[in-house]
């Protein structure tokens, strides 16, 4: 499974470029992420609590940074199992570059999935994953541009999937608009 | 007319009083006391070395009996193939080792690595979680042809390439087949795939192992389709347990198609795995799990070529074919292919040469294994399709094409190019019948009606042959097989007149109970609830080879039938002492013992009685009793045969096939209960149109199943099925078994694909496309996509 996408955010490219590096900024970002501990350095060790369809599991692994280039660009690459539901793992090509007064986010993801995730989840994995991104690099963005949202841990079931995918989206303005 | 439930009655299935009103005996109402729980940790990647299993944290979890890994089964055999394949060179295939566990490497998603057993199901489960596996993933082998390729990744280290083997046939024949291909007036060329398919038995497998330390025995309760084969398999192959301290038990089992005929990994172990905890072990199949441990059916890739003649007659047929073997053999795999493939590709035709060439290749992917036809339905689906093709390349009526190089009634005995030697048949027979059935004559002007309504009508006819009612043992020996392929009976009339039959014929959805109670009821002439059909448990029966094949009424039957003359000519004595007669006078009819010429006669209860209660018996010349078994070997296949039209229409917005009508038009034989020979036929059918539109077996190019479950793969459901026609009226009794029978059990499933297929390439040639083929299944995008290049 592949997904590429570039966002455009309000901010400095060292800002940007920091927020990735950042624990914090990460544990908050990355959709059902229960703990993220680590460094840029020395790697990050993630727990991660995901539903895929039918498939619930914790997600325990590691994300290893490579391939940095200073302020410009990094490859994120991780493994997380899940025991009987299977594993997901990949990477993740991150590109920065200036953009006027902000900074363009480009990124490139590779990843696949085995096991019960596989087997049970194949049908909603792509816009799964596709979801997880955009929430990733929604909060991500909000969080680099100072208006920080907690980061909503998304529902993917297949039916409500279906009908509501706009809902996190909806439900993080509500919360910015009355302070939620 | 036939009696009241003697042969050719349509009685009722017994069975279905206890199964429709859920008081059937599945193994998993098996429950023992003290009873333990198994639950495997199965790989969930395609192909990796297995760097470490960490144990330790699963074993302090609560409920933790044991946990199990291939350490523990250092001294046991592998799971062994039951057939040996030699390849066109003369060398034997090359067979991998299959592990109970994976010993170092894990070979497909579904491999099992571990198991742990727990006080209950859950607790099994969550100790299964905290198992720490550290694999090391390596390329997995997927595409056949890849995988033969120089330098590929190898599946099995231990062995030279991932190639099972390269099986000719027949072999001497090949120069005059390539030298037929290329001095003809015509050849037609296929390529195909005929798709994997899951089996999808209603009830999962199970197995529960138990050991009696009082006496050192073993029982293992499984869903097997033969028990015995189990309990030679694991007992001499695997655990080393002599039969006679191990006892197999396949009670009601809910649908098999094949899948069952296996010995698995599961049923070793928890036989093993019951001494080593001395306590039972069971062990249920989720679905999901069945999807990735169950063996796989059919997954060929062929190309074909028929030659024929300036006047259209066949005068040979090349194959090509890639046979996925999955990632170890399972127990008859290496079989289905070529033995049960090869010869089947004269179908019902004079074609003088054939030649067939089988790739057999290991694959990072399930094992795969006969499933309802067998070989035979990869063969006339090849056959039947690039006849169509021809057909349509000449400008001829596919139906008149075939019916030209028919074999002739006045033919038979007729000896195919292909080993096999057909007893009997009647094509033409079954062709008129099926066209009338289907009133061909009229099917333009139903063409146009549905063109009228923006529809695309097509006709798609398929003959078949098939070899079943397997096998004579010393042919198949000289092939390869590792096990003769008799059947036998026991057949105990008890004091008072009733009777208990013992087959090795098991029973899981066939009616066995039923069919084989009337053919006794028939022999003896006494009412059918006297007579009861016990099987699959190995404590009871003789020797048996189980189900599969289509075997049952003409091998198993065969057996019950020997040792019902037996019983017979038994009565017949004690009936002749007490009538004071000649035993030459003696006549059996409607239970009555009778002297020939005379009124006089005594029933059967008192000839049964005095074989129990031999106060006036000949005590001197016979033994008191009447309890008689038979072993009986067939001396040929029975070579059922029929005609299968399908009528579609397809939908050209959506390429959505709508299948109108499906006709089968079969010659069984004689026939013993034509309701469950025809319920036999509609359930090999709708597999068969399942095949042909619906399923398909769908791995990612990580070694992942993502066909894992019904939501992605689709089982035909009632709505996709019409209300099927069937006939059996056109029979030409099998000239070699008692019965004359033919089997019918997979007819359905090897027939019907190819009529549906032919159908839709009709449909589409007729709407002016210029489709001549779509791989199954035949699926509205697929129609689509292939009417968009058409």
């Amino acid at each position: 499974m592949e997904l590429k996408d570039t966002r455009e955010i309000a901010a400095p490219r060292a800002a940007v470029w920091q927020a990735l590096l950042s624990a914090d900024v990460l544990k908050e970002c990355v959709p059902g992420c229960q703990e993220m501990t680590g460094s840029a350095e020395d790697g990050f060790e993630a727990t991660v609590v995901q539903k895929v369809g039918p498939v619930k599991a914790t997600f325990k692994g590691a994300v290893t940074l490579s391939d940095i280039v200073e302020g410009k660009s990094l490859t994120l690459s991780g493994e997380g199992k899940g025991g009987a539901a299977g594993f997901a793992k990949g990477g993740a090509r991150v590109t920065l570059a200036d953009n006027g007064a902000g900074t363009a986010l480009h990124y490139e993801v590779d990843a696949k999935v085995g096991g019960k995730l596989a087997q049970l989840g194949s049908r909603i994995i792509d816009s799964f994953a596709k979801k997880m991104a955009d929430q990733f690099f929604e909060c991500f963005q909000a969080e680099v541009e100072g208006n920080a949202a907690p980061a909503e841990a998304p529902e993917a079931d297949p039916a409500e999937n279906a009908e509501t995918t706009e809902a996190p989206a909806k439900k993080s303005l509500l919360k910015r608009m009355f302070g939620g | 007319m036939p009696k009241d439930g003697g042969i050719g009655d349509s009685t009722k299935r017994r069975e279905d009083i206890r199964f429709l009103t859920g008081v059937g005996n599945y193994t998993d109402d098996i429950n023992i006391a003290g009873q333990t729980y198994a639950c495997f940790l199965r790989s969930d990647v395609a192909h990796g070395t297995i760097n470490s299993i960490d144990t330790s944290a699963a074993e302090a979890m609560d409920g933790v009996v044991k946990i199990f890994t291939a350490a523990d089964f250092a001294q046991a055999g592998g799971i062994p193939c039951g057939w040996q394949v030699t390849d066109r060179f003369g060398q034997p295939m090359q067979e991998p080792k299959h592990p109970i566990l994976a010993e170092g490497k894990v070979r497909h998603v579904g491999d099992p690595i571990a198991v742990v057993v727990a006080e209950t199901a859950e607790q099994a489960r969550d100790a299964v979680e905290a198992i720490e596996v550290d694999i090391e993933e390596l390329e997995p082998v997927l595409n056949m042809k890849d995988a033969l390729a120089d330098g590929a990744t190898k599946v099995h280290d231990d062995l030279t390439s991932n190639l099972c083997y390269d099986w000719g046939f027949v072999e001497e024949n090949r120069e005059a087949v390539d030298q037929a291909i290329k001095s003809a007036h015509h050849v037609t060329t296929l390529e195909l795939t005929n798709n994997r398919l899951v089996p999808n038995p209603m009830e999962p497998r199970v197995a529960v192992g138990q050991y009696s330390r009082a006496n050192d025995e073993y029982t293992l309760y499984t869903t097997s389709q033969n028990p015995h084969v189990i309990r030679l398999l694991m007992g001499a192959f695997v655990l080393g347990i002599p039969e006679h301290k191990l006892r197999v038990v396949a009670p009601d089992v809910g649908g098999g198609f094949g899948s069952k005929i296996y010995h698995y990994a599961e049923e070793a172990f928890v036989t093993y795995a019951a001494k080593v905890v001395n306590r039972p072990v069971k062990w249920t199949s989720s679905r999901s799990e069945a999807f990735i441990s169950d063996a796989h059916g059919r997954d060929h890739v062929t190309k074909i070529e028929l030659a024929m003649d300036e006047n259209h007659k066949f005068t040979a047929v090349r194959t090509d074919t890639y046979a996925n073997m999955g990632a170890y053999l399972s127990t008859f795999a290496p079989s289905i292919p070529t033995w049960l493939h090869g010869t089947l590709m004269a179908g019902n035709y004079t074609t003088p040469l054939v030649y067939v060439n089988v790739k057999a290749v290991f694959t990072n992917t399930v094992p795969v294994d006969a499933y309802r036809g067998a070989g035979r339905p990869e063969a006339t689906y090849q056959l039947e399709r690039v006849i169509d093709k021809a057909a349509r390349e000449i400008g001829m009526d596919p139906a008149e094409l075939r019916r030209l190089n028919f074999i002739k009634p006045d033919q038979f005995p007729y000896q195919t190019p292909v080993a096999v030697m057909y007893d009997t048949g009647n094509y033409d027979a079954t062709l008129d019948k099926a066209l009338e059935m289907t009133d061909y004559a009229n099917f333009e002007s139903r063409a146009a009606e549905s063109k009228a309504r923006g529809k695309l009508r097509g006709y798609g006819l398929a003959h078949f042959i098939e070899a079943c009612g397997i096998a004579p043992s010393n042919l198949v020996g000289q092939l390869g097989a590792r096990a003769g392929l008799y059947e036998s009976a026991t057949v105990r009339v008890n004091a008072t007149g009733s009777i208990s039959v013992f087959t090795g014929s098991h029973s899981h959805g066939q009616g066995h109970e039923t069919t084989f109670a009337q053919v006794v009821s028939e022999m003896i002439g006494i009412d059918v609830s006297l007579i009861d059909i016990v099987h699959g448990d190995t404590s009871k029966t003789p020797m048996g080879m189980g189900t599969y094949g289509s075997r049952s009424i003409a091998v198993g039957g065969s057996a019950m039938v020997r040792a019902t003359e037996k019983i017979i000519n038994k009565a017949k004595k004690i009936a002749s002492h007490l009538l004071e007669a000649s035993e030459a006078d003696i006549e059996l009819k409607d239970g009555q013992f009778s002297v020939a010429g005379t009124d006089k006669s005594v029933a059967w209860g008192d000839v049964t009685l005095a074989a129990y209660v031999p106060h006036n018996y000949p005590l001197e010349s016979l033994e008191p009793g009447l309890e008689e078994t038979a072993f009986y070997d067939p001396s040929n296949f029975t070579y059922p045969s029929g005609a299968y039209v399908c009528e579609v229409e397809v939908d050209p917005d959506t390429g959505k096939v709508d299948i109108l009508g499906f006709t089968a038009a079969d010659d069984f034989g004689n026939v013993i209960n034509p309701m469950i020979v025809a319920g036999q036929v509609h359930g090999g059918v709708a597999q068969g149109i399942g095949q042909a539109l619906l399923e398909n077996t769908v791995y990612d190019e990580n070694g992942q199943l993502l066909t894992g479950s019904f939501m992605d793969y689709a089982m035909p459901r009632a709505s996709d099925v019409p209300s099927f026609s069937v006939d059996h009226s056109c029979q030409t009794p099998c000239t070699h078994n008692p019965l004359g029978v033919k089997g019918c059990g997979e007819a359905g499933a090897i027939g019907s694909p190819p009529a549906v297929v032919n159908a839709v390439i009709d449909a589409l040639q007729r709407g002016g496309y210029n489709v001549d083929h779509i791989d199954m299944p035949v699926s509205p995008s697929r129609v689509w996509a292939a009417m968009q290049q058409g």
